[in-house]
């Protein structure tokens, strides 16, 4: 098993901090085609962590294959310092950017997941309140979660998956296609998960969602990470070539030589 | 002989007068067909269920297997039910041939791979949509099928009445199995056959315009079902 990472000093003002999710060389191909490639990653959990990058980055890819819903080429994961197992991944909760809702009311939604993982009845009536009325949602609990608006049932399926108490939250664009207000709905209960103690990493690609939300960032070119660091220095000095186009909204053909720019960008 | 207004005139007259023995046909008929489809739907759903939810070995030929049951041929299943429940078949001891047990057996055997295809259908399609959440929320095998089957339940619904469709219509394998004996298995279908091979059209025709009528009624109840959870975006 390789060395634990550390944060690098400069980012965890000196103090070593035992990251809660790590990866070590993990690559996922499809037809010998490499589609996230050699990611050695560390996410301590105190920073809120957002994952930005062009289309067909691996960004998407990477987010399942850290939850375990895809199984890697190679490369290893580990949580809190022990290989990805099902009881860690017990410890996570995913939430997509099409929310996935049962064919159920509101509250019916958050009740079936608390029932599957075994939350007794006192218990699981108290939690589907607190997780309405922390989403908003305690005055449509009995609505057809399928009538909602795109950014109720987003903000529904975020409550659904923090009803689980977990400890790692993934979010993959949860505000893709929602309007400003909705997503600013979002960005509070993702803050709050946070306040809470929940590990945030987030997909984005809102360069000014990265700021409002990222305390941490790592950028995704061709499958492999290319640059991280600060979101607010990741978007205004970005190193790497990809970083720069992307956050100047131009397209950037790989052969840019990245690896020149960004040698020890690596956590 | 008469004209088919004066014939259908009679059978409607049957109907409304409450003939006993017409009453007692249909009763038959319904609690046959109905018990065949719960016990079919009690297989068949998740069976159909596991089948749509899940990869397994040997998984495409069990779904080639169970759609090629769906078109089973009824008088084939009236034999095989017939051989099992004869007096010197494996079955004999539970006395079960010529009684409406026989026949819901019968029902059942052709009813539940129609259920099971169907259902598998409707599940596959359903949990492609559900399959990554499920996954991520970590929901067991158990409840995953149950899930499936709740949230599928007004689609199921039309499963059930293909199945009801099926088995009351039926009349090869009931004719094999029941006898057709007045008074103890007597059904619509094998009444129709019997009653108009004895030139007793009023009967025959006031069975079929019950039978047309029953089939619309259960048909309405399922569409304004799945109409009113179309409206809530449950179905």
């Amino acid at each position: 098993m390789p060395e634990p990472l550390r944060k690098p000093d400069h980012e965890n003002g000196g103090a070593s901090v035992t990251p809660l999710l790590r990866t070590h060389g993990l690559t996922f191909a499809v037809r010998g085609r490499r589609l996230v490639d050699g990611v050695d990653l560390a996410i301590d959990g105190r920073r809120r962590t957002v994952l930005m990058g062009a289309n067909g980055a691996g960004k998407s890819l990477l987010l399942r294959l850290l939850h375990g819903l895809l199984q890697p080429s190679s490369g290893e994961i580990f949580w809190k310092d022990r290989p990805l197992d099902a009881a860690a991944r017990r410890a996570q909760t995913m939430v997509f950017q099409r929310p996935v809702l049962l064919r159920r009311s509101v509250r019916a939604n958050l009740r079936f997941v608390l029932s599957v993982r075994g939350v007794a009845n006192g218990e699981r009536s108290r939690r589907e309140d607190e997780a309405l009325e922390r989403a908003g949602l305690k005055d449509l609990a009995r609505h057809p979660a399928r009538l909602l608006s795109g950014g109720e049932q987003q903000r529904l399926a975020i409550a659904r998956a923090l009803a689980c108490d977990p400890d790692m939250l993934f979010l993959d664009e949860p505000t893709a296609s929602l309007d400003p207000a909705s997503t600013h709905a979002i960005e509070r209960q993702i803050r709050e998960a946070h306040d809470r103690g929940i590990a945030i990493l987030l997909v984005t690609h809102d360069a000014g969602q990265a700021r409002r939300l990222g305390e941490h960032a790592i950028f995704m070119a061709g499958g492999r990470i290319v640059e991280t660091g600060s979101a607010g220095d990741l978007l205004d000095r970005p190193r790497s070539a990809a970083a720069r186009a992307w956050r100047d909204g131009r397209l950037h053909f790989p052969g840019n030589h990245d690896e020149a720019e960004t040698s020890g960008a690596r956590p | 002989m008469q004209g088919f207004g004066a014939i259908l005139g009679e059978a409607v007259g049957l109907i409304l007068a409450g003939d006993p023995d017409l009453a007692e046909i249909i009763l038959l008929s319904l609690q046959v067909t109905l018990s065949a489809v719960v016990l079919a739907c009690v297989i068949g759903l998740p069976l159909g269920a596991v089948a749509g939810a899940f990869r397994f070995p040997g998984r495409s030929i069990f779904i080639i297997f169970l759609n090629a049951l769906m078109g089973l041929p009824p008088v084939v299943v009236g034999l095989f039910v017939y051989l099992m429940l004869s007096a010197s078949g494996p079955l004999g001891a539970l006395e079960l041939l010529y009684t409406p047990g026989a026949m819901i057996v019968a029902q059942t055997i052709l009813v539940a791979p129609i259920v099971a295809a169907l259902t598998r259908q409707v599940v596959e399609d359903l949990h492609s949509e559900y399959a990554e959440q499920f996954a991520s929320l970590g929901i067991g095998p158990v409840d995953r099928v149950a899930a499936l089957l709740w949230d599928a339940r007004y689609s199921l619904l039309t499963v059930a009445l293909a199945g009801f469709g099926r088995a009351v219509a039926e009349v090869g394998a009931v004719i094999i199995v029941g006898g057709n004996i007045n008074h103890a298995t007597r059904v619509m279908t094998t009444a129709i056959a019997l009653e108009t091979s004895k030139g007793n059209l009023q009967l025959a025709l006031a069975l079929g315009v019950v039978l047309l009528a029953i089939a619309f009624v259960i048909n309405a109840t399922v569409f304004a079902l799945r109409a009113s959870a179309a409206r809530s975006a449950f179905a």
